[in-house]
């Protein structure tokens, strides 16, 4: 792994970026860096601003002030390297189509402007609905799916996308425990491959056993780097204030592995 | 005999208007709604009415192309409006709905109140904005609504993809470079062309119908985009033909409203008595899967029944099995009857059959690895 840091080698560099909805600072002065062919978890309290931080990173959001590169590049010319998983949440499941073709959406900022997916698409598509457990749902309705296989509908997706670095938000949120695993595994797969992937996450218990680094977030950036390093008592103690207690209290034995 | 003549090439012109009109609607209809934008329509087509007035005052004309022009400035005017009011207001978005809805009519209403009291002999029928008049509708008026209508098309068409995805999901959209806002802007400038290209035959305060309508009744009847679009825009023509031949032949019914009223009873049926989503289907599935819950039940404590006895197949009193289950026994009863799983030896007596044990048997066992 790539801990020796310099600002060439960063997957994702951040600088100086600050982020604010109305006169609030949602995200004040984040600093970070990831270096390729991590799996970095972005970890903090509700409301600490980590899918803000997330779609800063990929444009998404107009920050305040800063600046991201992707790779070393704008977000803009980086476009077809990033691979992203909204939350489920966000968009209507009663759209009218199927599972396919959700997946195949996936390759619309590669195929560009009018170009309509064809066969190379559906074929792609149905790869990753089979790389996700989904082989046997392309035809299905987006409203006769459930919460899991919505997840992975949106993963295979997000894989289709044949990304250098992928943006995940919450993929964990509200899926059975088979889900949960296949979707780490597929995670772990894309590092394998010296892929960067990026997840906002909420689970402290899993951290350690899911992912090799981890950025600290509350509004202001608390501490980023590999977990063995940053996740100290003291950091979460700052990242989550007066209820780490019970945090830490969970967290030390994993810490000191 | 030129009487009848002239009166099949105005309701041939009439028709072919409100054809144009229902394919239009429907097609854009389907984005509205998808987009949840459905009162967006509303509000365009009521914000459009001080422009069709200005409009005539500054050309002092009742030519079609100079009101849609009008028209369509006011119309996405007030979708601007409503945008910057979310944007820099704390009102929420429905408030600004009603703001801009509201101020716009009530602003094209004044002015149409003026233009009645002007000497010009051109200013008759204007009024006809508010509720549509499809009898004054020209040639020329149809000529331009083609020619909007198959720009709609055209961009529909070369854009499908980008609207699909812009409809379903545009974070993800922007997130592989695609200019969501601009693209936003663009749907939305061909539903204020749309909505304007009907209101002469429709009307500023019935538009709105023809923006919801065509496509809430096709979601019912389909789960494909492309099959939902095309739909919606047959639901819209068929409407304008019905619409159109009922008031041509029944005196004194509007054109525009019977069209509206026309689209309206597909969009009833559509909602109830469509496969899967429509209320009728839903009602029956429910009382299907209570029915089978009853007889799973019964079956169930019929198993119980008979494990205490040495045979399974022993037949028991209605009454006594009706005590332990809920709901009218005797119907469950019936329905396992029918379907073979119990037999009913002697009147009041009901066993197992074979089937029914090796039924109970594997319904116990998912109940058990459920629990």
């Amino acid at each position: 792994m790539n801990s020796q840091l310099n600002d060439d080698n960063a997957a994702v560099l951040v600088q100086d970026l600050t982020v604010a909805y109305k006169e609030k600072p949602v995200l004040w002065d984040i600093d970070l860096k990831i270096p390729k062919g991590v799996l970095l978890a972005i970890v903090g309290p509700n409301g600490a601003g980590k899918t803000t931080l997330l779609r800063s990173i990929m444009g998404l959001l107009k920050p305040a002030a800063g600046s991201v590169h992707i790779f070393g590049q704008s977000i803009k010319q980086q476009k077809h390297n990033i691979g992203y998983m909204p939350q489920r949440g966000n968009v209507d499941w009663d759209f009218p189509t199927n599972a396919l073709d959700v997946v195949m959406m996936g390759r619309y900022g590669r195929l560009g402007w009018f170009k309509r997916p064809g066969k190379h698409e559906k074929k792609l598509a149905l790869e990753a609905l089979d790389r996700v457990g989904m082989a046997n749902f392309a035809d299905r309705q987006l409203n006769q799916l459930s919460g899991g296989q919505q997840q992975r509908v949106f993963l295979a997706r997000a894989l289709i996308q044949d990304a250098e670095i992928y943006f995940m938000d919450e993929p964990f949120v509200g899926v059975d425990a088979v889900t949960e695993k296949t979707i780490i595994q597929l995670l772990k797969e894309l590092r394998n491959q010296s892929k960067t992937v990026v997840v906002v996450h909420h689970d402290l218990q899993t951290l350690t056993d899911y992912f090799d680094w981890v950025a600290l977030l509350n509004v202001r950036q608390i501490a980023s780097g590999p977990i063995s390093d940053v996740l100290t008592d003291e950091n979460l103690k700052l990242t989550y204030g007066g209820r780490s207690a019970f945090l830490t209290h969970n967290q030390s034995p994993q810490t000191e592995l | 005999m030129t009487e009848i003549i002239s009166l099949n090439y105005t309701l041939i012109v009439v028709m072919i208007g409100a054809f144009i009109l229902g394919i239009t609607s429907g097609i854009l209809s389907s984005f509205a709604v998808l987009r949840q934008q459905s009162l967006l329509g509303d509000v365009i087509s009521h914000a459009a009415l001080p422009g069709i007035a200005f409009a005539f005052l500054f050309f002092m004309t009742k030519h079609s192309l100079g009101l849609m022009i009008g028209a369509i400035i006011s119309g996405w005017l007030g979708t601007f409006l409503v945008a910057m009011i979310v944007r820099y207001t704390t009102l929420t978005r429905d408030a600004a709905f009603g703001i801009v809805l509201s101020v716009f009519f009530g602003l094209g209403i004044v002015v149409l109140s003026y233009i009645q009291k002007l000497p010009s002999s051109e200013k008759a029928g204007l009024d006809s904005f508010l509720f549509g008049s499809a009898s004054t509708i020209l040639l020329s008026d149809i000529i331009t609504m083609a020619i909007f209508a198959s720009i709609i098309f055209i961009v529909i068409i070369l854009f499908w993809k980008e609207f699909k995805l812009l409809s379903f999901d545009r974070h993800f959209m922007s997130s592989m470079g695609f200019p969501t806002e601009r693209l936003d802007l663009m749907l939305t400038w061909l539903l204020v062309i749309g909505i304007v290209i009907g209101l002469q035959m429709v009307g500023v305060v019935l538009m709105s119908a023809m923006m919801i309508a065509p496509a809430a009744a096709a979601r019912q009847w389909t789960s494909r985009l492309g099959v939902l679009v095309i739909l919606a825009g047959f639901f819209g023509l068929i409407s304008g033909g019905i619409g159109t031949l009922f008031s041509s032949y029944i005196p004194h019914l509007s054109t525009g409203p019977m069209i509206v009223i026309s689209i309206s009873v597909i969009m009833v049926f559509s909602l109830f008595f469509a496969p899967h989503r429509g209320v009728l289907w839903h009602w029956y599935k429910q009382r299907e899967y209570q029915a089978s819950i009853r007889a799973n039940t019964m079956l169930v404590n019929m198993l119980l029944f008979s494990e205490s006895a040495t045979d399974p197949y022993h037949c028991h009193q209605l009454s006594a099995l009706a005590a332990i289950g809920r709901g009218p026994a005797i119907k469950a009863m019936k329905e396992l009857s029918n379907k073979g799983f119990v037999h009913n030896p002697k009147e009041d007596l009901w066993g197992l059959t074979p089937a029914g044990f090796n039924q109970a048997k594997r319904l116990q066992q998912s109940l058990d690895h459920d629990s």
